[in-house]
């Protein structure tokens, strides 16, 4: 991907606590939203809490536009915090909690108010300034969040899982709201989530960390067609396997092989998807395609679709029609064979990062 | 209840314990000279213990709550060596029978005190046996109730709202005054009408260290053991009628416009 010339934020984030480790090391540019995506425990939250200053780093660096922060206390740090549960102070009214920060800041009372009864018309909340936020839904408590982070002015926008305590209509709505107040923030915006869905519409790049390190970090269209861990292909919705490429064949741990149409050679991964697997009562004819028996574990519903796992020489995810599922007789413990042609599957080097 | 009997081994103790705080205040009211009631009440005595009662009671609480809501805030956020040491140390107060209170009172503010003597030798001042010395009394009887429950308020608030204050610019001192004050409000004030009850019947560290002067240091408590030494016992119930009286107002008052949770 292209390089940015100067990056506003900078940063090694180590943090030891415990069994946990992480290590982490993060650019982002002015203007530029980075998601950082991991399952539960990976240590987004920790990175985000050392960012903010409220987890202290047990080692690397941290600099915003070319200033040292790491030993500099929170309020000192002029970021933007959107919490996952948004912690809006329940005793201050809605404009109260936005004109928090510019009051911090040394601002007037009255030039605080204006500061406040602004982002919150941005927000779209003018009429409900002067509820407390226990009289604010979801969606509401989340842009007042938005609000009284963005007011501050704050060079680093940091958000935390902002999208995980909405249902899912909000969730919709608020997302492509968010989208158009990240783009406009003239500042770096880091956003902590578990959605892929998030992090693909909000974000211009992505980090995905597991037990506390990158596992893999670039665009989203990168990202998504070249998954390098088993966690990054289930998010992305691909099986994926890892074994020792020779031209067109991979051979797997376990003495499988898999043909592509890509030539690898070396340490190399596997990438199809689930839709690329065609299910067959018995052994199909063709020869360009990969086949093996499989016995099948798991339905289950997927879109309009169902998603079936199935065991064998290797464990594989595939999507059928409910016409294809009833005319196959799909019940666990049954016995098809699996075909992938060779021309859906994409093999790429495992030994070589993403640059 | 929905979801079935009580069962008898704990419904029959349950009534016991019920009776046996009821009775006793049953008892008082049925002795109660309900004739001579309105005379009594006007007694010079009376009316100056009250006044006495209520004054120190409220002084009282105000020092226990500049001095116990700071002591609290240390031991439920700040981190320093020895905090488990300083915890246990509060709670002495509260486990040492107030008589001893009293004499340890004297000896650390008496005039020949460990801090007295100094403060009388450079200041002239003197706390024992004044009114002044019945707050110190009522102060030290009564901060440790105000301190473990302010703490407890403290631990029991989410302390990520001050994390979120401080993402804000709030220095750690703003943090407190705009966000952790309001917060434990419920608390606080919940913490200072159990301090404030506790120093209204302070009996006990009163007597030793102040002694029981009518209209300096003789509080209601006071006035009803002396009043029942002196063989008058239906004035005894007159009086213990009416602190008793004055309290379940205040507090029951109190209670309608702090305790109810927001």
């Amino acid at each position: 991907m292209a390089d940015r010339a100067v990056s506003l934020l900078e940063a090694r984030l180590v943090v030891r606590r415990g069994e946990f480790h992480l290590d982490v090391a993060l650019s982002i540019a002015r203007g530029e939203t980075v998601a950082l995506l991991g399952p539960n425990g990976a240590g987004k939250t920790t990175a985000l809490r050392a960012l903010a200053g409220l987890t202290p780093l047990s080692g690397g660096f941290l600099r915003v536009d070319g200033r040292d922060l790491s030993a500099t206390p929170p309020e000192h740090r002029r970021v933007g915090v959107v919490f996952q549960d948004y912690l809006l102070f329940p005793h201050l009214s809605a404009r109260d909690n936005v004109a928090f920060g510019p009051r911090r800041q040394g601002v007037d009372r009255r030039t605080a108010h204006e500061t406040a009864d602004r982002w919150l018309e941005r927000v779209g909340l003018t009429d409900l300034a002067r509820r407390k936020p226990r009289h604010l839904s979801g969606g509401q408590a989340q842009r007042v969040a938005l609000a009284r982070a963005l007011a501050v002015d704050p060079v680093l926008l940091l958000l935390d899982e902002p999208l995980a305590a909405l249902d899912a209509r909000t969730r919709l709505e608020t997302r492509a709201e968010l989208h158009r107040h990240l783009a406009a923030h003239p500042g770096a915006t880091l956003l902590v989530t578990h959605d892929p869905l998030d992090a693909l519409v909000l974000a211009d790049r992505l980090i995905v960390i597991e037990g506390g390190r990158v596992v893999q970090e670039g665009d989203a269209a990168t990202i998504t067609a070249r998954p390098r861990t088993d966690y990054v292909a289930q998010l992305v919705g691909l099986n994926l396997y890892r074994g020792r490429g020779d031209g067109h064949a991979v051979r797997l741990d376990s003495g499988f092989v898999l043909t592509a149409t890509d030539s690898v050679h070396g340490d190399a991964f596997v990438a199809f998807p689930p839709a690329a697997v065609a299910l067959h009562p018995a052994q199909p004819d063709g020869s360009p395609r990969n086949t093996w028996p499989a016995v099948l574990t798991d339905i289950q519903r997927h879109g309009d679709n169902l998603r079936v796992r199935l065991d064998g020489p290797i464990v594989v995810a595939a999507d059928i029609t409910p016409a294809a599922a009833a005319h196959l007789d799909l019940a666990p413990g049954r016995e098809l064979w699996a075909a992938v042609k060779a021309s859906e599957t994409r093999a790429y080097p495992a030994g070589v990062p993403e640059a | 209840m929905t979801r079935g009997r009580v069962p008898p081994a704990l419904l029959v103790p349950a009534i016991g314990g019920l009776i046996f705080l009821v009775l006793p205040l049953a008892g008082l009211l049925w002795r109660t000279p309900w004739a001579g009631l309105p005379q009594r009440l006007t007694e010079p005595g009376v009316v100056e213990a009250l006044k006495l009662s209520l004054l120190t009671a409220s002084l009282a609480t105000a020092v226990c709550l500049i001095l116990g809501v700071p002591l609290a805030w240390m031991l439920a956020r700040a981190e320093f060596p020895g905090r488990r040491l300083v915890r246990a140390l509060i709670t002495v107060p509260l486990v040492l029978p107030p008589v001893v209170g009293g004499i340890a009172l004297l000896l650390a503010l008496g005039r020949r005190g460990l801090l007295g003597g100094w403060l009388y030798s450079t200041f002239r001042v003197s706390l024992p046996f004044t009114t002044a010395g019945v707050v110190v009394a009522e102060a030290f009887v009564a901060l440790p109730f105000l301190v473990i429950s302010v703490e407890g308020a403290l631990r029991g608030a989410d302390s990520r709202y001050e994390e979120a204050a401080a993402t804000l610019g709030a220095s750690r001192w703003t943090t407190f005054t705009h966000v952790t004050l309001p917060l434990v409000a419920p608390g606080i004030a919940a913490g200072g009408v159990l301090c404030w009850a506790r120093a209204l019947g302070e009996f006990g560290a009163t007597i030793t260290f102040a002694g029981n002067y009518p209209g300096i240091t003789q509080t209601m408590p006071l006035a009803v053991y002396q009043t029942m030494e002196s063989g008058d016992l239906d004035g005894a119930v007159v009086l213990s009628l009416i602190l008793l009286a004055v309290s379940v107002t205040i507090l029951a008052a109190l209670r309608d416009r702090w305790l109810t949770a927001p």
